[in-house]
């Protein structure tokens, strides 16, 4: 007989062999190794989760009691995989394309992103997956009960305990160490799935093994084997109808929405190709497994005393026939049924917990909202292994509170009616675009609460529904009794559960559905769910390596320029050890990528693209609304960048002129001051000359003298008038003016004006409008005749005309006397226009008359006048305009 | 006057009228796989008419060969029908 000791040493081993399964893939799935990880036959064996030890001993166990029934927890999924072309393609489709992490995140998803949807399933699927832990656990313990006591049926209550607590342990620290190892957008993990791969090797060659020993064996051949099934108590087809096909409809149901095999089939899933092989070699896997349950229990029956628990046949027939190995070899099998069904449910579950509850309660209390930088990772991971931790302890809890007895039995097909209820949500949500979140709560909530009322409070034994209410119904209704819903009794009570709970379901989801208006974005989501097909691309082959690399090194050739791209991808290649220019897609150098990426597109755009590339998966709304966000925000930073280069080139515009201006009057200036000197020079010059023939020539006659000394008299006046110019201007710019105010009439203003500028030199006829200017002014009247005189003898000096004419016009506007003074000469060009004004301006240097500064004294004096002088563009000849205050005040 | 309603989805090319042999031969492949399921349903619906009781009830081992018969029927059925639907195959509309 082989000791516990033995036993556990063997266990241990197995477990050591496990870790290093799951160790070497994750390695390998690290280096990029990842082909012979996707193989297909790996994603079929992964999903033998569905066969849990509930199967692997309870399938037996449920023969020996009700014959052929177990058969229908298998046809379920085999007509489900047989039919992946209605929905599973579809699941895996959308999965891949919108990044689902669990089943709560699929409906979350479809609905809007509801997160109370994805409280509402996450909380369903932990109730419903507690008590199916704990019977995992169950059953590793009475497994180790067999060998250890082989005579004792029922040992101490501890040791029981003892066994269960260190298995919840290992479990939970298996898969916190696998199940939590990176982070991956994606949710998947290659240890973990390698490793329940081998464990459904395990577990199918141990049944197996104990078949071909019962049918070759112990029976003697097939033939003789079906007689002797025909012979025993099972002999013949005694099968309930209600329960044959409600339980096979039932367990297709719980295959799709069980948050383990959802796991397994979606959100591990790698490529939909796989989906084909699975799709046939699925189905022969669970054949092969319920293939010796019916020879198993009828051997059992016959070889062992009665009462002896058929649930654990699969161990007791080999025992009792002295087959000490095969029987170590199906208690390994029934192990790995237990911890592979555990540790993915506990993976499932946990990615739910953290992603729904804990951390949308973390995000709120710390109030970072959704403006999420990378520093939660390590919360997110820690929230994991928290939930992992916590679901295997719920399990634990509730194994110990039951007590472990006969009422966990029950439990794998009540979890099944349970989980069943996201059907009608999951099933509408990726077949009907009127589905809507309300329609989806409705139904959840209902279908939930009937079934916790008729089925789960029921089925947790005593105490949790009172016999009062179970035999007269809630309240004292007898419509309400929990077995026996609006008085039909007599149907099975699972049967009666899932029948009403999933027709509330169903009706009150179309309903509700019917009745509500969606949100926008559930519209949107509807329609990228319902029509997934048209919105995403085949699937792209995950092959990995070269291909994927390239096509991210043309994406970021376009974004980041080709020389930088190509540095980053040799830096990136190097620094992984690589060979050629081309690095691993790692999750490392994606990281990296994505983030130069973002410096130039923004992080949502650059995780999109990424995305796309790597995950073969298309965009979802999040992205493309986040998208939005940032080209808004990129499109108003432009259009500031607009504003302000507007402006910024407009000031240029005008300094640029102000320059040319300033360039202009410097070059004038420097003509000027050559000009000064030699206006200076000339008039000095030539009193110098006749100054020195004045003292050193002898004999000059009287009028010689006199003519000389009237030269340099007459010089020595122009160099006083340039002189008092000069000065005269200088004072008017610095406003130290005395203004003589005094009354007269324009007309006579203008007439001495004409006088004074006419005075000696060819003619310039005047027209004047004596009747307008009849204006009587109070001003500096000196001031303003010396204005008129210098426009006159302008007119008369720079008019060329052959016949120059002067027009004189009065008017008036808005309370200012105006006064044009228009020639007919050719005027002055458009580019000296601005500059005549100006000290020391010259239209040409035609006429070398004055030094420049009339006109910029007569400015300076409107000035003071309080009047302006302007230059008329436009007309025949040249034109100026004076305007002055007709009574002249002179400001405080 | 009221716009006959046409066509719904008018952003969707038209699909042929009629296929080439080869994309025809793929859409009877995928209506096989769609067919499968439901044959596999029919069928093991079949034991719901076999009666209970009675002199003439199915013996066990009729009842499992007919069960495990249909079954490997339906595995090689869907192992053909994978083997020679390409993934290639799913264009507008095939989703079903």
């Amino acid at each position: 007989m082989i000791t516990l000791n033995a036993l556990v040493a063997v266990c241990l081993t197995y477990v050591v062999f496990l870790f290093s399964v799951a160790f070497v893939a994750e390695r390998s799935a690290l280096r990029g190794q990842v082909r012979w990880l996707k193989a297909p036959l790996v994603y079929t064996l992964s999903l033998s989760i569905y066969c849990t030890a509930w199967t692997f001993y309870g399938a037996v166990g449920s023969a020996a009691r009700s014959g052929f029934e177990y058969l229908t927890i298998y046809l379920g999924p085999s007509i489900v995989m047989v039919g992946w072309w209605w929905v599973l393609r579809k699941l895996v489709r959308i999965g891949r394309s919108q990044r689902i992490t669990s089943v709560a995140d699929l409906v979350s998803s479809r609905y809007g992103k509801s997160n109370l949807l994805a409280i509402c399933v996450t909380v369903l699927a932990v109730i419903g997956t507690t008590p199916y832990i704990a019977l995992q656990l169950q059953s590793v313990t009475l497994s180790f009960e067999v060998f250890a006591q082989p005579g004792v049926p029922s040992p101490e209550e501890g040791a029981r305990s003892y066994t269960a607590l260190w298995v919840a342990f290992g479990l939970a620290i298996f898969t916190v160490i696998f199940g939590t190892r990176n982070l991956d957008a994606n949710e998947r993990h290659h240890g973990v799935v390698m490793a329940i791969a081998v464990e459904a090797v395990v577990k199918l060659a141990a049944l197996m093994a104990v078949g071909i020993f019962v049918v070759w064996g112990l029976s003697g051949g097939v033939a003789q084997t079906l007689d002797r099934i025909d012979a025993s108590e099972l002999g013949h087809w005694q099968m309930n109808g209600g329960r044959w096909a409600g339980l096979t409809l039932l367990s297709a149901a719980a295959f799709l929405c069980l948050p383990r095999m959802f796991q397994v089939l979606v959100v591990e899933s790698d490529d939909e190709g796989h989906l084909r092989t699975a799709s046939w070699a699925f189905p022969l896997y669970l054949m092969l497994m319920s293939l010796f349950v019916v020879p198993i229990a009828v051997v059992g029956l016959d070889l062992l005393p009665a009462g002896s628990n058929p649930d654990l046949f699969v161990l007791t027939v080999p025992l009792a026939t002295g087959q000490e190995g095969l029987a170590v070899l199906s208690f390994l099998g029934g192990f790995s049924s237990a911890t592979s069904m555990v540790i993915v449910a506990a993976i499932a579950l946990s990615t739910m917990v953290s992603n729904h509850i804990v951390m949308p309660i973390f995000l709120r209390l710390t109030g970072n909202g959704a403006s999420v930088s990378g520093d939660v990772r390590h919360v997110v991971l820690l929230s994991r292994r928290l939930s992992i931790a916590g679901v295997v302890t719920l399990g634990y809890i509730y194994y110990s509170l039951s007590g472990g007895g006969t009422a966990l039995a029950t439990i794998g097909l009540v979890s099944f009616a349970g989980v069943a209820q996201v059907l009608p949500a999951m099933l509408g949500g990726i077949f009907w675009r009127g589905a809507t979140r309300v329609g989806a709560l409705a139904g959840l909530i209902i279908g939930f609460a009937i079934w916790l009322y008729t089925l789960f409070l029921p089925s947790i034994g005593n105490g949790a529904l009172s016999d009062m209410i179970m035999t007269q119904g809630l309240f004292g209704l007898a419509w309400l009794r929990p077995q026996a819903l609006f008085g039909i009794s007599g149907l099975d009570p699972l049967l009666h559960a899932f029948l009403w709970s999933i027709a509330f379901n169903v009706i009150a989801f179309i309903t509700f559905s019917l009745a509500s208006f969606p949100s926008p974005l559930e519209r949107l989501q509807g329609a990228q769910f319902v029509n997934v097909f048209d919105h995403s691309g085949g699937p792209r082959s995950w092959s990995g390596g070269v291909a994927q690399a390239e096509d991210l090194m043309i994406m970021a050739q376009r974004i980041l320029g080709a020389p930088e791209a190509q540095a980053l991808f040799e830096r990136e290649a190097r620094r992984q050890g690589a060979r050629g220019m081309l690095p691993d897609p790692s999750p490392d150098f994606l990281e990296t990528l994505e983030k130069e990426l973002s410096g130039s597109v923004g992080a949502a755009t650059a995780h999109a693209m990424v995305g796309q590339i790597v995950g073969g998966m298309s965009v979802s709304v999040e992205d493309l609304m986040a998208v939005a966000d940032e080209s808004a925000q990129l499109m108003e930073y432009s259009s500031r960048l607009e504003t302000q280069s507007n402006e910024l080139s407009r000031t240029a515009r005008q300094l640029r002129e102000a320059n040319q201006k300033l360039t202009r009057l410097s070059v004038q200036k420097d003509a000027f001051l050559s000009q000064i000197s030699h206006e200076l020079r000339t008039p000095m010059t030539s009193i110098r000359a006749f100054s020195e023939i004045l003292r050193d020539t002898s004999g000059l006659t009287a009028s010689e003298q006199n003519k000389y000394a009237s030269i340099i008299h007459d010089e020595a006046i122009r160099l006083t008038r340039l002189l008092d110019d000069l000065l005269d201007l200088s004072v008017l710019e610095n406003g130290q003016v005395n203004l003589n105010l005094r009354q007269g009439l324009l007309s006579d203003l203008l007439d001495r004006a004409a006088a004074a500028a006419n005075d000696g030199g060819h003619d310039l006829r005047i027209r004047r409008d004596v009747r307008a200017e009849q204006v009587m002014l109070n001003t500096d009247l000196d001031r303003l005749s010396q204005v008129f005189i210098n426009l006159i003898a302008n007119a008369r000096k720079y008019c060329d005309a052959d016949v120059p004419e002067l027009e004189i016009r009065v008017s008036e506007e808005k309370g200012l006397l105006v006064i044009d003074f228009i020639d007919n000469g050719s005027g002055i060009s458009a580019e000296a226009q601005d500059m005549i004004f100006e000290k020391f301006a010259r239209v040409s240097d035609r006429q070398a008359g004055g030094a420049g500064l009339g006109l910029a004294i007569s400015r300076q004096i409107m000035t003071r006048l309080g009047g302006h002088i302007t230059y008329l563009p436009g007309r025949s000849g040249a034109a100026f305009r004076v305007e002055l205050p007709r009574n002249f005040v002179v400001p405080a | 006057m009221i716009e006959p309603a046409r066509d719904l989805t008018p952003d969707r090319p038209r699909s042929p009228l009629f296929l080439q042999r080869q994309s025809y031969r793929l859409r009877r492949l995928m209506d096989a796989a769609r067919f499968l399921p439901v044959l596999g349903l029919l069928l093991w619906s079949v034991p719901l008419l076999w009666s209970i009781g009675d002199e003439e009830t199915v013996s066990s081992s009729g009842a499992l060969i007919y069960i495990f018969g249909v079954w490997m029927a339906l595995i090689l059925a869907a192992f053909v029908v994978s083997l020679r639907l390409r993934l290639g195959g799913d264009e507008p509309g095939a989703g079903g």
